[in-house]
């Protein structure tokens, strides 16, 4: 288990571990800074020429052509250095973000290759595979608008903010001050709609698992006809759902109109007070004109569009996190102890296989005891079967002679050497088992069956499939060997043993 | 897409009203221009402070009643996304509990999962965001060319020059990003089967020594759509800088033929601000409708692929009026010629079987892997079809429509997949049968070898996790035993289901069930299983190569032998023939 620590602790690692992935790709951090930097800087500077060339058209026969034509030459100069620095932006962001999932992945990867069996029989599946798929794409989903949008929205609000006091320092401060209602209002409704993706998230997971559980059981369901209960059941968590959802995307929907009508009345007020400047009153500035009033207004549009970006942006970042922090509890997860020694089993001559258990305590549950003080010394050649009521550990010993699981006390020998003293490949290369389980790869029969022994040739295969009766009925598939068993695949599970 | 359709029309109003709050708060965003043109022109040029004031006012009331709005827009399309999405889970969840087990084999749990879930989502986000967008969008942009036109036809001419080559450009890029994301969302699903194998197969492949070769596989995969995802991310990524330099061209040519109207007096200084700030509208909006296009696509590609669940019929064959043809005084249960195949055009499971039980007759089936044994037994409560003869019951057709649910409720199945679902040991329970008493539920726990099981646990209210986990194997076929005894069935089929049973309790199993005097059948792979059964079928390879008493079968067929001598040892042999 996981000790508790407070979530500001966790998020603040998380953050750490995130920047610590980012840091791997150092040039197009620096590429995402400077063209940042560059792409808000021109095109902050294009509502500028544009108002400046609207100075220039007062009125009929007081057009100053050659002031225009400047303008527009700083307009293209302008727009064209933002588009390209924008588009190196975007290629800078995209690829620190692919990188770091992809990183994240293969380390998150590598663990499941190393995690004891314990973690693997007792986690669900379908949750660790969540977490290197879905959550590692909703991080990187994240990732990326935080790059792209965070951080110009900041950058743009700083720049705003000082060609707004630039060009009049009184109505800039009033937006100044005004505005920040706007990130309020965006924060009050994005903490009240909180408790409702809480509960949207609850109702729905519920409802998958609920879901899977009557899909995984559905002949059984059939069988007992025990569909109306599970369908009563299924509407009554069905219509919980659909209220929760309901509630969830109804109140975080309100955040944009509602930053929206802030931003409204904020504009209105710089065209009122732009207005009065211009006729020269109390918010007069020397040189403030129609086109000054232009570009404030512009601005006042450009300096409040990114404080909806980013409360979205904070959403997503947020959940984004949660998903990394997820990935990170995988990555973090307690290995298998590693290999000591480098011991291989069989190097100096064939193993013979004489084992030998001494004193071997194991139980799963530490609380429960399984095995006990048991000894055995089995010599080569001779044939041992195991018998026992069911769960009484069977299996287990199966799983203690592999080093599926390491013993609590005693020790497991093979040719009179630890079990924990020789790599785990070479012991199991020694073994040739067939598992209580019916798993199969999702390849041709032919991959499944050289999974054993890459380099057997067709007849060997051949050969092993008639000496386990799998033959005639591969022959009888579509595609003989070559038919590829897909998830659920319709074997039964008797013709899964037999491959 | 008719069907998914056909879920809106409970929400119509919701789904009328949603965009047309969306268009009336649209409406005010374009009138904003006019507003501060006449600001400009009006009380700037004229120096009214009033009119100025007044103007904002209205200004303010814009962006209120915007709000208002917006709202009851947002109210109205998540009510109908939430519930035409609710709506079609209801009746997909029906649906698929309806299927055969044919079709059950034939979809696969994963799918079903992912159309009851992912899909149904996707499909809700779709709605909502197309309730909400698909008026407002393409109503500022062509709004802001209408408006455009109040200001002459030169000015709307170049609105309409900007708008089709932005589209042109969105859309251009939109189709080549598409079958790409396809792609790449394909090498995701290779990094998914990637995990999944290594946690469901873990063992295997670790007994193998798999491990690092499996890395490879998935570095590799994982490279592959890393590097998809960059191609298409790099692509993508020109959209923005494209679309904004051309609109500022289209702003530079608008103010440029603005300024020649203003110098020949066609056009007020304001009304080129006007200009100005509708062209600035067009190219948030287009980009919207764009990123709009793409998340309907996946919602209707996800709702295609609801659709065809819903619209499957479940393959069960049910005949109307099969009674008329009831054989009177004919044995209980009666095999005539039967036939079986999985798939159609796929081999046979089951070739020409026949054979009749007489009630309270225990049957034994045997056989090989794979020979056709589960399949044999599901014919008799018609979980699958026949693909030739007959399966008859009491004289009846098991294919008899009137019959179904009487036949299914007097049989009592014990699958070989013992399966548990997530609640109390005593709803498990009553599964087999929903008025049964406790007495009666400890009853058959005691004939299922179940009452220590029940006791261990702490009882009938004990919990049970989702799928059972908290039981082992042998507990589960113990209980899953008990739930179809709760019923007192008419024909009992145990399907493998002592497997994970010792030896000791599987006996005392079978002699208790043998008491109860059910017709019953035994589906084992070891002869001690069978051996007392008044009948054994054994199978190979889809047919039956013996039927009769483990006696007989020891001197007439050779496979029952081979089976049983592979069980016991050789010495056997001559003491035993």
């Amino acid at each position: 288990m996981t000790t508790m620590t407070t979530p500001s602790v966790k998020k603040q690692s998380t953050l750490r571990r995130v920047l610590q992935y980012v840091g791997r790709y150092p040039v197009s951090l620096l590429g995402t800074i400077v063209f940042a930097v560059v792409t808000v800087a021109a095109t902050l500077c294009v509502p500028v020429f544009f108002g400046n060339a609207v100075d220039h058209i007062v009125g009929k026969g007081a057009v100053d052509w050659k002031g225009v034509r400047v303008c527009f030459i700083e307009v293209g100069v302008a727009a064209a250095v933002a588009a390209l620095s924008q588009w190196l932006l975007s290629l800078c962001n995209n690829r620190i973000s692919c990188n770091v999932v992809r990183d994240i992945r293969k380390d998150a990867f590598d663990k499941i290759g190393k995690l004891p069996l314990q973690y693997i029989d007792t986690h669900p599946h379908g949750d660790t595979v969540s977490r290197v798929v879905a959550d590692a794409d909703q991080f990187s989903d994240g990732l990326l608008m935080g790059f792209t949008q965070f951080f110009t929205g900041v950058m743009t609000i700083l720049g705003t903010v000082a060609f707004m006091l630039v060009t009049n320092w009184k109505i800039g401060l009033v937006v100044v001050i005004v505005s920040p209602a706007s990130l309020m209002v965006a924060k009050f409704v994005t903490s009240h709609t909180h408790k409702f993706f809480v509960e949207q998230t609850a109702t729905r997971g519920e409802q998958t698992a609920f879901v899977e559980e009557a899909i995984s059981g559905l002949k059984t369901t059939q069988a007992f006809a025990h569909e109306d209960e599970n369908e009563e059941k299924f509407n009554e968590i069905n219509a919980r759902l659909e209220k929760s959802s309901m509630n969830a995307i109804f109140y975080s929907s309100l955040t944009n109109p509602s930053t929206r009508f802030i931003n409204n009345l904020v504009y209105a007020l710089v065209a009122m007070l732009g207005g009065f400047a211009v006729m020269g009153g109390g918010f007069a500035v020397h040189g403030f004109t129609v086109g000054g009033l232009t570009k404030f207004l512009s601005y006042a549009n450009q300096y409040t569009k990114p404080f909806n970006e980013i409360t979205g942006v904070i959403t997503e970042l947020k959940s984004a996190f949660a998903s990394a922090a997820r990935i990170f509890e995988l990555i973090d997860e307690r290995e298998e102890i590693p290999d000591t020694g480098n011991s291989v089993l069989g190097a100096e001559r064939k193993v013979a296989g004489d084992v030998i258990l001494k004193n071997v305590d194991f139980s799963y549950d530490k609380t429960r005891k399984l095995i006990e003080n048991l000894s055995l010394d089995v010599r080569q050649g001779q044939r041992i079967a195991i018998v026992g009521r069911t769960g009484s550990g069977k299996t287990t010993l199966i799983n203690l002679l592999m080093r599926f699981y390491d013993v609590d006390g005693g020790q497991v020998c093979v040719d009179g050497k630890d079990v924990r003293d020789v790599t785990r490949r070479s012991l199991r290369e020694n073994y040739g088992m067939v598992l209580q389980e019916t798993w199969l790869k999702n390849a041709t029969v032919r991959e499944n069956l050289k999974l054993g022994a890459p380099s057997a040739t067709d007849e060997e295969m051949i050969a092993a499939a008639k000496a386990a009766h799998a033959h005639s009925f591969i022959k009888r598939m579509e595609k003989g060997y070559d038919t590829v068993l897909g998830a659920g695949g319709g074997l039964s599970e008797g013709h899964k043993q037999l491959l | 897409m008719k069907k998914i359709l056909s879920y809106i029309k409970p929400y119509k109003w919701q789904a009328m009203l949603g965009p047309l709050f969306k268009l009336l708060e649209a409406t005010f965003e374009l009138l904003v221009p006019f507003v501060v043109a006449a600001i400009v022109d009006n009380g700037i040029a004229a120096r009214d402070r009033s009119y100025v004031v007044w103007a904002c006012a209205i200004l303010a009331a814009f962006g209120f009643f915007g709000f208002i709005f917006a709202v009851a827009a947002q109210y109205f399309s998540a009510r109908a996304a939430t519930g035409v999405s609710a709506g079609i889970r209801r009746d997909l969840f029906k649906k698929i509990q309806s299927l055969s087990y044919k079709d059950i084999d034939k979809m696969g749990e994963a799918t079903m999962l992912t159309r009851m879930t992912g899909d149904v989502d996707k499909l809700q986000t779709g709605i909502n965001l197309f309730l909400r967008l698909f008026l407002r969008s393409p109503f500022i942009v062509f709004g802001a060319m209408l408006c455009a036109l109040a200001y002459g036809w030169t000015p709307f001419g170049i609105f309409a020059v900007v708008i089709a080559v932005l589209a042109i450009v969105v859309y251009a890029v939109m189709l080549i990003c598409m079958p790409l994301y396809k792609k790449t969302q394909a090498k995701l699903d290779d990094v998914l089967l990637s995990t999944r194998e290594n946690l469901t197969g873990a063992r295997v492949l670790r007994a193998f020594c798999k491990e690092e070769s499996e890395r490879k596989i998935f570095d590799e995969r994982n490279e592959k759509l890393n590097d998809g995802r960059k191609f298409v991310g790099g692509i993508a990524a020109i959209t923005n800088p494209l679309t904004y330099a051309l609109l500022n061209l289209g702003i530079i040519w608008l103010l440029w033929t603005g300024a020649v109207q203003v110098d020949g007096g066609v056009l007020t200084q304001g009304a080129v601000i006007a200009l100005y700030n509708l062209m600035g509208q067009i190219l948030i909006e287009l980009i919207k409708l764009a990123n709009l296009i793409v998340t309907v696509a996946k919602a209707a590609a996800s709702g295609s692929r609801i659709e065809a669940v819903l619209n499957m019929q479940p393959s069960l064959c049910l005949t109307e009026n099969a009674e008329q043809d009831e054989k009177k005084d004919e044995p209980f249960i009666v095999f005539d010629g039967v036939s079986a195949r999985y798939s159609a055009g796929g081999g046979a499971a089951l070739e020409d079987i026949s054979f009749e039980v007489a009630r309270g007759e225990t049957v034994g089936v045997i056989g090989g892997t794979g020979s056709g044994k589960t399949t044999l037994v599901n014919l008799i409560p018609h979980f699958y079809d026949v693909s030739g003869g007959q399966v008859r019951v009491d004289g009846v057709n098991v294919q008899s429509k009137a019959k179904q649910a009487y036949l299914r409720e007097r049989i009592g199945v014990v699958p070989q997949k013992a399966q548990l679902f997530k609640g109390t040991i005593r709803e498990n329970l009553l599964w087999g049968r929903a008025d049964a008493t406790d007495e009666e539920l400890m009853a058959a726990a005691r004939l299922a070898q179940a009452e220590d099981v029940i006791l261990g646990k702490g009882g009938l209210d004990a919990p049970v996790e989702q799928g059972g986990k908290n039981f082992s194997g042998g507990q589960k076929q113990r209980l899953t035993i008990a739930r179809a005894l709760v019923r007192n069935p008419e024909i009992l089929i145990l399907d493998d289901s002592s497997s994970a049973l010792d030896y000791a309790t599987d006996v005392s199993l079978r002699k208790d069930i043998k008491k109860l005097n059910t017709t019953t059948f035994i589906v084992a792979q070891r002869t001690s299983s069978v051996r007392d059964a008044d009948k054994i079928i054994v199978l190979d390879d889809g047919r039956a190569v013996g039927i009769g008493t483990h006696d007989e079968l020891m001197h007439t067929c050779e496979v029952y032998r081979e089976i049983y001598f592979s069980q016991y040892k050789d010495e056997e042999r001559g003491a035993a023939v």
